[in-house]
């Protein structure tokens, strides 16, 4: 073991179990979602056994313990990405984060949020441009916002080694109002160069949106340093249970923005006639939280930082690495993306022609090993490589050397099956 | 894993049987796993209450590109009510969690048989009947076309 390696796969349950006839379970589709260690399920239910109450109403002491709990972990995940309190919205996931800022600026667009939110307005011949590489979810929304507004989607294109490409970055240009793209792909792993987006998105005006999903999990990520407008990421692909999402905001902006989802919780008077908003984070939390959650994200974000976010990112550098050495090994196999260990995580994708993602996954299954297949709800990513799907094995804090070789072993079971 | 892929599944999926396209099908059917993207396309023309020209293009895994191959062969030239009892005993078997079905029924399935394995999988249950779903799609275009066809 090198000094760089954790070893922690004990704090999670779940990876003690055994599948597939009595097999070790070998977890490597953390990119899809991860398993969650004893505290975080301990602190899960040490909140519905002790604090249970509505947050943000009612007076009586547990109503102020779940409200205190709440209130703590929304400041616990503030200090872990570098923002301020009120800069942090709880959503369900990073999909309803992404979504929140679409549907903003299509109100605003509508003329709602009066003259602070001028400044979101779109119009015909404004352009949104995302990228080739974005998972569905921070895709759809802005064709979807396009499409309501009349302004125009346009795409910064793939390297063939799974990058977005510089050279495609001038479709960023004095028409474009946002920006939104991937801090690490989910597909090639590739991590983006944040500043040489925003510095371009910033010379013409336009706001950023970040896609925080796999780096957030993964290494120490700062979105005030980064100077992104918007960021989103999903509390179970780090750690944190399901059902709990984080959108940052930066302050002023989230001041100035319309609500996305109207209802309780987030008015301050509300008339037959019409209804004034609370401040930002509240404004952008309608209706009962998933309080509990909250507090699993709390521990999830303690456990994170007790690790330590530098070693656990150097631990899956490791990782990506070995599995990188390891697949070159194997005869025929394509990795679809960056094929050295810099700048990218321990998400590998790739073909092994001529046999389906399915039975190659189906064949590492059989062997206890789970891996994700299929598109990976990036289907344009997929179509940049020219494949329809793809396998990919994504690895966690949780993963060892072991692991990765058990993966490596797997993979020319697969080859010699169908080959 | 040699239970799920049968030596009959993997010849199939090497060497396909029924791949192309005919040029004026009276019933076509495109049929999509969203789950992992595997597509068909089956189209079919039919003649006297049989199935008189059949094809398919599709891309998929093993499980899926073989059932399409076996099943242009079992169905192809037979008569549309007993291709429809088949597919009906084909879903029956793959829903039956991996175990056989009464023999009458087994031996009703011939070479399909060797999908049994496939229903232990339920990640792998649209897999096999991606292919008869459009069949069956295709099969009620068809016929509504040559009761149009045949009317006054």
């Amino acid at each position: 073991m090198t000094q760089t390696s954790l070893n922690v796969a004990g704090d999670f349950p779940l990876l003690g179990r055994t599948v597939r006839d009595g097999k070790r379970l070998v977890y490597l589709d953390t990119g899809a979602t991860a398993q969650k260690p004893t505290a975080v399920l301990d602190a899960e239910r040490r909140f519905n056994e002790k604090h249970n109450a509505a947050v943000h109403r009612g007076a009586h002491q547990i109503a102020e313990e779940a409200t205190e709990a709440y209130e703590a972990a929304r400041a616990a995940v503030a200090g872990f990405v570098g923002a301020e309190f009120s800069e942090i919205v709880w959503t369900k996931n990073a999909t309803e984060g992404l979504n929140l800022v679409a549907y903003s600026f299509l109100n605003a667009t509508l003329g709602l949020g009066g003259t602070a939110a001028e400044r979101f307005r779109l119009a015909e011949g404004d352009e949104i441009v995302v990228t080739e590489l974005e998972h569905h979810a921070n895709l759809v929304p802005w064709q979807e916002l396009a499409a309501k507004t009349g302004a125009k989607l346009r795409w910064i294109s793939a390297t063939e080694d799974g990058r977005l490409d510089p050279a495609s970055f001038d479709v960023i240009g004095e028409k474009t109002r946002i920006v939104a793209f991937t801090h690490a792909s989910n597909v090639t792993g590739a991590i983006t160069d944040v500043p040489a987006v925003v510095d371009r998105a910033k010379a013409v005006g336009a706001y950023t949106v970040l896609d925080a999903c796999q780096s957030a999990a993964h290494l120490p990520v700062n979105f005030t340093e980064l100077g992104v407008d918007f960021a989103a990421f999903s509390g179970h692909k780090m750690l944190a249970p399901t059902g709990i999402g984080v959108l940052y905001g930066r302050g002023e902006l989230l001041e100035a923005m319309p609500p996305f989802l109207t209802g309780g919780s987030m008015v301050e008077i509300v008339t037959m006639e019409e209804t004034t908003f609370m401040p930002p984070p509240q404004r952008f939390e309608a209706g009962t939280q998933m309080v509990a959650q909250t507090a699993g994200m709390h521990a999830a974000i303690d456990y994170l930082n007790n690790l330590g976010m530098d070693r656990l990112a150097a631990h899956e550098d490791q990782l990506a690495e070995r599995m990188l050495e390891g697949i070159a090994t194997v005869p025929g196999i394509r990795v679809l993306g960056p094929t050295t260990p810099e700048n990218r995580l321990a998400v590998v994708a790739f073909d092994v022609p001529g046999v389906h993602p399915h039975d190659v996954g189906q064949v590492l299954d059989d062997q206890g090993i789970a891996v994700r297949v299929g598109h990976h709800c990036a289907q344009p990513a997929h179509r940049s490589f020219g494949v329809h799907a793809s396998t990919r094995a994504s690895a966690g804090v949780y993963n060892t050397n072991d692991d990765v070789d058990a993966f490596i072993e797997g993979l020319k079971q697969v080859v010699k099956f169908f080959g | 894993m040699e239970q799920l892929y049968q030596q009959v599944i993997l010849d199939h999926s090497r060497e396909r049987s029924g791949e192309g396209t005919l040029e004026n099908p009276a019933g076509q059917s495109f049929q999509v796993n969203p789950t992992c993207g595997d597509e068909c396309n089956v189209q079919v023309n039919t003649a006297e209450g049989k199935i008189s020209e059949l094809a398919w293009t599709g891309k998929g895994c093993s499980i899926s590109q073989a059932s399409l191959s076996l099943m242009y062969e079992m169905v192809d030239g037979e008569p549309v009510t007993e291709v429809e009892e088949l597919g009906e005993t084909f879903r029956e078997l793959i829903h039956n969690r991996g175990q056989e079905l009464d023999p009458e029924k087994m031996d009703q399935l011939e070479d399909l048989g060797a999908f049994t394995g496939v229903g232990r999988y339920s990640a792998r249950v649209k897999c096999a009947l991606l292919g008869w779903m459009a069949l069956r799609d295709a099969l009620i275009q068809a016929q509504d076309g040559s009761k149009e066809g045949s009317g006054e």
